[in-house]
């Protein structure tokens, strides 16, 4: 199935879940990364029970601390 | 009050903008903008806030002038390296721009000052880098009520958001609760490119720009990113404002400041 993550269409395997999909995707900091699904938050309690489906936009949103 | 001939020079390209023309020159130069940090977001955004004439510019830094800083932070030059930041940031916008009031904080932002300094300003940007004083902004800031530009920056990426309290997201809607300390690299730690602060300080420039002038639309509702590496700017629509907010839903938790535990970066090799 195709979705969108961060922008960009990828494909993955049917059903991958929120956890899966950040191992996958590589995501730095995984434990405090907030992820959005089709302009939804989803709690991290569900990373590892949502499925997600085809055309999802899932994007990812990193603490950046940096400024100075 | 009329535009003096050298006004009118000075800010010529600015009035034949329609998005601003006279009349949104003039409301820049009623205006007023609080920068937090004058470090590498701080410095492009100082500098352009001054050029387009801002009528009032607050600057809060407790910081002095260190030599890796200059890799990015143009406001200040070697000369400069030992001084106040705010004090160098201060004369470098005088000198651009004589019209503007410059006013500077020589001290660290907490729960003790922060309503007292922003309460005199219109638009508040956010140029710190550590996560405390990023909640601490964003919680004092939707207190007051008033308008702000968040930011962060590390590496070849940065991110903003603009956000009006009680309207549009906050950054607390966003990022729930401070991540513990070295959790998230720094830019000591990581490092971060130069032209990434320019990039970023300035479209927060253009946000102060636009709220007071009110041209276009803000970036309400949406985190921008930009990644150098890739060349992509990319907008993610953010969930609206909810009840589920600690400190900006109508019923919040979170009714008093909090000064966060100063996480002093300090380099673990390995964490990154």
């Amino acid at each position: 199935m195709k979705i969108t993550v961060d922008g960009d269409v990828k494909e993955v395997k049917d059903g991958i879940t929120i956890s899966e999909l950040i191992e996958q995707e590589n995501v730095e900091t995984p434990e405090y990364v907030s992820v959005s699904v089709n302009e939804e938050f989803e709690q991290r309690a569900n990373f590892d029970t949502r499925k997600l489906k085809d055309g999802d936009v899932v994007e990812f949103l990193y603490f950046m601390g940096g400024g100075q | 009050m009329p535009f003096t001939n050298e006004q009118l020079e000075r800010y010529s390209r600015h009035i034949i903008l329609k998005e601003i023309g006279v009349k949104g020159q003039k409301k820049l130069m009623n205006g007023s903008v609080l920068i937090i940090g004058a470090g590498g977001l701080g410095a492009p955004a100082a500098l352009y806030l001054a050029a387009a004439g801002v009528g009032k510019i607050g600057i809060v830094d407790a910081d002095v002038v260190d030599l890796s800083n200059l890799q990015r932070q143009v406001i200040h030059t070697t000369a400069d390296v030992g001084r106040p930041k705010v004090e160098s940031a201060a004369e470098t916008m005088r000198a651009i721009n004589p019209d503007v009031e410059v006013v500077t904080y020589h001290e660290f932002i907490s729960s003790a000052n922060i309503m007292d300094i922003i309460k005199d300003y219109d638009f508040v940007l956010d140029g710190t880098d550590n996560f405390p004083a990023k909640f601490l902004i964003n919680d004092a800031c939707v207190m007051a009520d008033k308008p702000f530009s968040h930011a962060g920056i590390l590496r070849f990426k940065g991110q903003l958001m603009t956000v009006i309290p009680h309207q549009s997201p906050c950054y607390r809607c966003v990022f729930k609760t401070m991540p513990p300390k070295d959790a998230i690299p720094t830019c000591k730690q990581a490092g971060v490119i130069g032209a990434m602060a320019g990039v970023i300080g300035s479209l927060q420039a253009l946000e102060a720009v636009k709220f007071l002038t009110g041209a276009g639309e803000l970036l309400t509702g949406k985190l921008l990113t930009f990644d150098a590496l890739t060349m992509k700017f990319h907008t993610v629509k953010l969930p609206p404002r909810g009840d589920g907010c600690a400190v900006c839903s109508d019923h919040p938790e979170i009714t008093e400041l909090i000064d966060y535990e100063q996480p002093v970066c300090e380099f673990k090799p390995g964490k990154d």
